[in-house]
């Protein structure tokens, strides 16, 4: 049996991640409600492991770490045709950056305890890193192989994947148990089933806080965190645009004269 | 070997023995901090037939170069690079690790900060030192600017666009030692890279391009795509891209604008059916001359740049094309 693990985040909805602004003068946050959504990359991970599911026998297990309002992203790849959902979710895991967030999913799976092959998006869209995964890699001890865009050979303890490099692809062969960082280029996720949802309402999530990991409070969350933002400043841009009006053809004419203006033509 | 009394690091890369301009620009950038603390700047190169490479990393500014020279290196080997790299760094303690956002380093940088159990900023826009000497790495986020540091973790890791730095002019009369490591051999060998493969980009490259066209996901599909492709192509123009026409499939990781892609400082930039989103706009901003094109009139791209066109730019790209053609001829003829 292949047992998979895959890794999702709930962010912000990234159609309307562009409602998230710094108050200029208070220099919080304005969140202005935007709902939660799997990270858009986190579905080509799933979607990686649906389709190996089709293929083998073969479990998959998700793990996420939020609020508990990212239950329900769980609940949707579970209802996408995952088997099993963990959420780790505790007020002490808050404020984590990537090295405190790494530590704590690592910690989930070695208490799911069994894991040939771990999935990720190559990164999330809330303006984060991408380290998450090569982060897990190295507490996990086990090698990594990030920007994943194809899978060439899945069967057995050895695989072979493509991976991006500038200007093109490194063909890698890798010893399982490994985590691989997916990229959009691996496949298309496919949409929720109605027969999926239903299925779904059978499947559990089971929940652990700080306590169920059997780590210290201090090395999660934002004790845990080498990293700090220390200061949020607002930008202004020093530009103000002419606007160019007039029909279209009026409008390329004079745009051309600008262009010519400043000698590139 | 002498212990350094702090030292800031830059972890150098080539591809075919050609030591990458971001590894120039973040040896020029940790000159400037290093000589701000006081500290030594040291490079690490790891590679197959490189030690001439090396000294052109102390001409652009780099104290002491750690050689890795090898045939097992030729290729960049994920286990052995970390490997090197972590136990040079237990050993010589460096206060900051530079590292260029390339395929290589965004892998490898997380890996080293891991076992090094330190933190690692993602893609900043700048790298400058506090009171404390602390350093305080620069990312866009929500319209604004933040500050990360790591104030008790060392060394102080971070990855850095290419572009976002300038390169400095090499001092031939720099010198430097060449300190040439040993290889391993006890490494875990689970990963191997058994084939690299490079296509030959086709038109202009963005890095050195004088005008680069950009576009963005109001291309609306491939055919509108191409018809900003056609532009950069009249204006003999590099062309850039948004995240969101990269991930659309229209444009490849290589030619995005922004903190994670390139940072860029053309003549002239002309943004096509993008909305002026931050992550995009910071890899722009010191183009001399900037225009944008965009259907809606309240689109925040407007507020950043010198020429406005309120335009569906499927339909307002074939007319410009024209007229730019129509004027090119002309200035040929006359």
């Amino acid at each position: 049996m292949l047992n998979m693990v895959v890794c999702v985040k709930a962010v912000p909805d990234p159609k309307e991640a562009c409602n998230i602004k710094i108050d200029p003068h208070t220099k919080t946050l304005l969140r202005c409600d935007v709902p939660l959504v799997v990270n858009p990359l986190d579905k080509n991970a799933i979607e990686a492991a649906l389709q190996l599911k089709a293929q083998f026998d073969a479990h998959i297990t998700v793990l996420s770490m939020g609020p508990p309002e990212a239950g329900n992203i769980v609940k949707e790849c579970l209802a996408l045709g995952a088997d099993q959902g963990f959420l780790l979710c505790d007020p002490a895991f808050g404020g984590a950056d990537a090295y405190a967030t790494a530590f704590t999913l690592a910690k989930g799976i070695e208490k799911i305890g069994t894991y040939d092959v771990i999935f990720c998006g190559m990164a999330s869209s809330d303006g984060s890193t991408e380290w998450v995964g090569p982060e897990m890699a190295a507490m996990l001890n086990i090698p990594v192989i990030t920007m994943v865009k194809e899978i060439v050979e899945s069967d057995g303890g050895q695989w072979k994947v493509k991976a991006g490099i500038e200007n093109g692809y490194r063909l890698v062969q890798v010893q399982l148990p490994a985590i691989f960082t997916v990229t959009r280029d691996l496949n298309t996720p496919r949409t929720l089933s109605f027969s999926g949802i239903i299925k779904a309402r059978k499947k559990d999530i089971t929940q652990w806080a700080v306590t169920d990991l059997d780590v210290p409070a201090e090395a999660v969350g934002l004790k845990g965190s080498p990293t700090i933002v220390s200061e949020l400043n607002t930008t202004e841009s020093k530009r103000e645009a002419e606007m160019i009006a007039g029909t279209r053809e009026e409008k390329a004419d004079l745009l051309v004269q600008k262009l010519a203006d400043v000698g590139v033509l | 070997m002498e212990k350094s009394q702090g030292s800031v690091w830059v972890l150098a890369e080539q591809i075919d023995c050609q030591i990458l301009a971001v590894s120039y620009q973040l040896i020029g950038q940790a000159r400037k901090l290093a000589d701000q603390l006081g500290a030594s700047v040291e490079a690490v190169l790891l590679g197959n037939h490189i030690e001439e490479q090396a000294k052109e990393l102390i001409l652009a500014g780099a104290d002491t170069v750690y050689l890795g020279d090898s045939p097992d290196m030729e290729f960049y080997q994920p286990e052995l690079y970390c490997e090197m790299i972590v136990q040079l760094a237990q050993e010589r303690q460096p206060t900051i690790m530079l590292i260029g956002s390339t395929f290589m380093g965004r892998e490898l940088a997380p890996l080293i900060a891991a076992r090094l159990q330190t933190g690692l900023t993602a893609h900043c826009i700048d790298l400058v030192l506090d009171e404390n000497h602390i350093l305080e790495a620069k990312i866009p986020a929500y319209g604004g600017l933040l500050s990360i540091i790591c104030p008790q973790k060392r060394p102080q890791m971070a990855t850095i666009a290419q572009g976002v730095f300038p390169k400095p002019e090499p001092d031939k009369t720099r010198t430097g030692e060449v300190i040439p490591l040993d290889i391993p051999m006890d490494t875990p060998r689970r990963i191997q890279t058994l084939e690299v493969v490079r296509e030959v980009a086709d038109g202009v490259e963005l890095e050195s391009a004088p005008v680069i066209v950009a576009g963005g996901a109001g291309a609306g599909d491939l055919e509108g795509w191409h018809k900003i492709a056609d532009l950069a192509r009249t204006l003999n123009a590099a062309l850039g891209s948004t995240r969101p026409a990269v991930d659309e499939g229209w444009a490849d990781l290589e030619t995005m604008i922004g903190q994670s892609g390139k940072v860029v400082s053309p003549e002239l930039y002309i943004g096509v059916g993008l909305s002026g989103e931050q992550q995009h706009m910071v890899g722009i901003t010191n183009a001399q001359v900037m225009v944008a094109i965009n259907n809606d009139e309240k689109s925040p791209v407007f507020e950043q740049v010198d020429y406005g066109i309120v335009d569906d730019c499927r339909e307002f790209v074939p007319v410009l094309i024209q007229k730019i053609k129509a004027y090119q001829e002309k200035k040929v003829t006359c």
